[in-house]
């Protein structure tokens, strides 16, 4: 097959938009078409991974050490301003495409099984497509304002998806909650934009990179705040302290959707953007700092949180919340390479999980929907010994639980490791580092110990389910068990694309990245430690994940849990994680209440009922009568008073002409 | 030439026209007035055409024929008037009023 010319690129994002547009018009034309819609949804997703592989493989065979960009047309030409609308293919972009179009189509084809006997299957797919769309439009982007259109679209689709089941009105509210939410994090993404754009006076990325170091002074205030509001827009979009709230409520969505837009890809966005803009970052010590720190704090708090969640999606959501913080420590630090990698290996295993989860769900959903009870399909209470039910799900399940608590040879074990490893060589410099190592190994505990506690509660230990329910529960068919396998197989060999030195590996993934990290590397370079303290670090991690893991089975009791309706409150401590430290109350009383106040008390009535109704609309209506009233006591209907004021008008011109 | 006298009586003609519309309260003789008024600007107008050409002259005999016209248009209204209202007194007639 002759090679064909890169510049196609463009056919990679245009596939899902054509599988957006064909389903759309079905959903909107023939919602029940479900086998049509399945071929365009799944096939548009598999050609444009094929794609996006050949692509890559072209890219990777001319050995291009600066990005290719393409550009299309003059999509803003404005004066000073020229935004094109071009695409960019670089090792991080090919990277992120293999990613959200592998993942995509796999989710893609589980959502077949998942979403079948759903009346909204057509607009399902169609929101599906149109999300990798925008996501490959982010990644693929070559300047600020192209991403930034991704960034909203898949916002947007995000958004969509979280309320697709809107009928509940909790779906809608959680839906507009990660909407809102967003909002304050775009608010800084275009505030830094307008920033660079006011200091390079370009918005492209090959430019503004180019230019970065001559145009900031390191660590000056400017370069300072356009790295703070760059990661406002992270810790939007990627969930983390302190707009992380919106994303444990997106499981409202789904399952697969929170597998492929609320785990594996549309959260890390802010990872990828931050790899992106890393020599921004490195020119900013306070910048990255902050990265690393939120990061940290958000990996461990997160944590913190998933040890009492009963919603085994929930669970899913704030692990996602505290590795999202990991891959942020990871970038933060500098290690492009090592927070892209574990980027890729989460978006294998959480993916799992969550599809595992879903699968879980389908089958719990079933057996509640064949007798028509009405108890939560998600609470981890009520399931319990479902291995026993689901031979597939269980050990995939398990294959990326031990991935995820970091236990070799598995995928997250090399990638996590990696992150921590670079934090703690980071320390030797930069103090705070170690304090952000430490807080990674904290949190490296607590995920084995709750992700234990997930399996365990869920797969083993005796059934909750319900005497009538038990015989409804089985495995899911094979489109679903199909995608699970792979991404079983992905979180089992994914460590492989970047095996470190220290275990005689080739380092693949961080050559591979070298030519976009290069450029923030010179400003900031990387610091290594020994051999053996990189050794230490290594059995140190393990050993931390092994306790965890240890210690879940030691401390749980599965036999001593009852249903969810059975179920007391908990005391102390336990109330407080179960209620995630009461950080969504504290929001509504500090920000929504007030906020809602001000809006209906001030906004509404005053400046709109006062000020806008009365005073402008009103206002204009009296003025207007006042004026007509006037002009109306003129007309008296007296032919004398007309004939005066005729004469003396004539007289008034006369004179002026005179003059 | 008697320019000057011919003005000067035009300009009272015309004052007395102003005046009588201005002062006089019945709808005939404020009609007659204003006549009054066109007569004067005919005589300005044949008066000044001895200096500056012939068209004044013609222009006298357009104002006429529009003053007829005006005759007849504004005294059949009139006689409509009276007969909706008994009277031509124009303080009485103010249905135009705002």
């Amino acid at each position: 097959m002759p090679a064909l010319p890169l510049s196609m690129i463009w056919v990679v994002p245009a596939l899902p938009l054509l599988g957006f547009l064909v389903n759309g018009t079905l959903a909107l034309a023939r919602p029940g078409a479900k086998r049509a819609v399945s071929i365009v949804g799944v096939g548009t997703l598999v050609l444009a991974f094929a794609a996006a592989a050949l692509a890559v493989v072209e890219f990777g065979a001319q050995h291009a050490t600066a990005p290719l960009v393409f550009s299309y047309w003059d999509w803003i030409p404005a004066g000073e301003l020229q935004v094109p609308f071009a695409l960019q293919l670089d090792q991080l972009s090919a990277v992120m495409i293999l990613i959200v179009t592998g993942v995509g189509a796999l989710i893609h084809v589980f959502s077949v099984g998942y979403m079948h006997d759903d009346p909204g299957y057509a607009r399902y797919f169609a929101y599906l497509n149109l999300f990798v769309f925008f996501m490959l439009v982010l990644v693929l982007g070559a300047n600020f304002p192209v991403m930034f259109v991704g960034w909203e679209g898949v916002g947007l689709c995000s958004y969509l998806l979280i309320g697709f089941w809107f009928n509940e009105k909790i779906n809608a509210d959680a839906g507009n909650k990660a909407f809102i939410v967003n909002r304050i994090g775009d608010f800084g993404f275009l505030v830094a934009m307008f920033l660079i754009f006011w200091r390079v006076g370009s918005l492209d990325f090959a430019t503004v990179f180019a230019k970065a170091p001559a145009a900031f002074p390191p660590a000056g205030a400017l370069i300072t705040a356009i790295t703070l509001f760059l990661f406002l827009g992270c810790t939007g979009k990627s969930a983390q302290i302190p707009l992380y709230t919106w994303l444990p409520d997106a499981m409202q969505g789904p399952t697969p959707v929170s597998a492929l837009i609320h785990a594996a890809t549309m959260v890390t966005a802010g990872v990828y953007l931050v790899a992106r803009c890393g020599v921004l970052f490195a020119l900013s010590p306070i910048g990255s700092t902050t990265v690393a720190g939120v990061g940290a704090l958000t990996a461990l708090f997160a944590a913190t949180i998933a040890l009492k969640q009963w919603d085994i999606k929930r669970v899913l959501a704030y692990s996602t919340v505290s590795q999202l913080g990991y891959m942020f420590v990871g970038v933060g630090t500098g290690a492009y390479a090592a927070g892209i990698f574990h980027l890729a290996t989460h978006a294998f295993f959480k993916a799992l999980l969550f599809l595992g989860s879903g699968s879980v769900i389908h089958a719990m959903h079933r057996a509640y929907h064949a007798t028509h009870s009405h108890e939560d399909a998600q609470d981890m209470r009520n399931m319990g010994g479902l291995a026993r039910y689901m031979p597939w799900t269980a050990p995939l399940m398990w294959i990326a639980t031990l991935a995820i608590a970091g236990i070799p040879p598995f995928a997250g074990f090399f990638s996590k490791d990696e992150i921590l490893g670079a934090a703690f060589a980071e320390g030797t410099v930069r103090p705070a580092w170690y304090v952000f190592w430490a807080m990674g190994i904290g949190a490296a505990l607590l995920t084995a110990f709750y992700m234990t506690r997930l399996m365990l509660y869920t797969f083993h230990g005796p059934n909750r389910t319900g005497e009538r329910e038990r015989e409804y529960l089985h495995e899911a068919p094979w489109s679903m068990t199909g995608p699970l396998l792979v991404l079983g197989a992905l979180t089992v060999a994914g460590g492989a694309l970047n095996v470190p030195p220290l275990f005689r590996g080739g380092a693949l993934l961080e050559h591979w990245l070298d030519p976009v990290t290069a450029a923030a590397s010179r400003v900031s370079p990387l610091i290594e430690v020994p051999h053996a303290t990189e050794w230490a670090l290594v059995v140190g991690a393990v050993l931390v994940a092994g306790v965890g893991i240890v210690g879940a089975f030691r401390l749980l009791r599965p036999e001593a849990l009852v249903p969810a309706r059975a179920a007391p409150p908990e005391p102390g401590l336990a109330r407080v994680l179960w209620k995630k430290w009461y950080v969504d109350e504290l929001y509504d009383a500090v920000f929504v209440r007030p906020i809602m106040w001000v809006s209906r008390e001030v906004l509404w009535k005053i400046v709109d009922m006062r000020i806008v109704d009365g005073l402008l609309v009103d206002g204009t209506a009296v003025v207007t009568r006042a004026l007509g009233w006037i002009g109306s006591r003129l007309q008296t209907g007296e032919v004398g008073v007309y004939v005066v004021g005729f004469v003396f008008g004539v007289l008034a011109v006369l004179v002026a002409a005179l003059r | 030439m008697l320019l000057a006298p011919a003005l000067f009586v035009s300009a009272v003609l015309f004052t007395f026209g102003v005046a009588g519309v201005l002062l006089r309260r019945n709808a005939i003789v404020i009609f007659m007035c204003v006549e009054l008024m066109l007569n004067a600007v005919n005589l300005t107008f044949v008066a000044l055409a001895q200096q500056l050409g012939v068209a004044g002259q013609i222009f006298v005999f357009f104002v006429m024929a529009v003053a007829a016209a005006e005759a007849a248009v504004g005294l059949a209204i009139m006689l409509a008037i009276f007969r909706h209202g008994q009277t031509l007194n124009l303080q009485d007639i103010n249905l135009l009023k705002g």
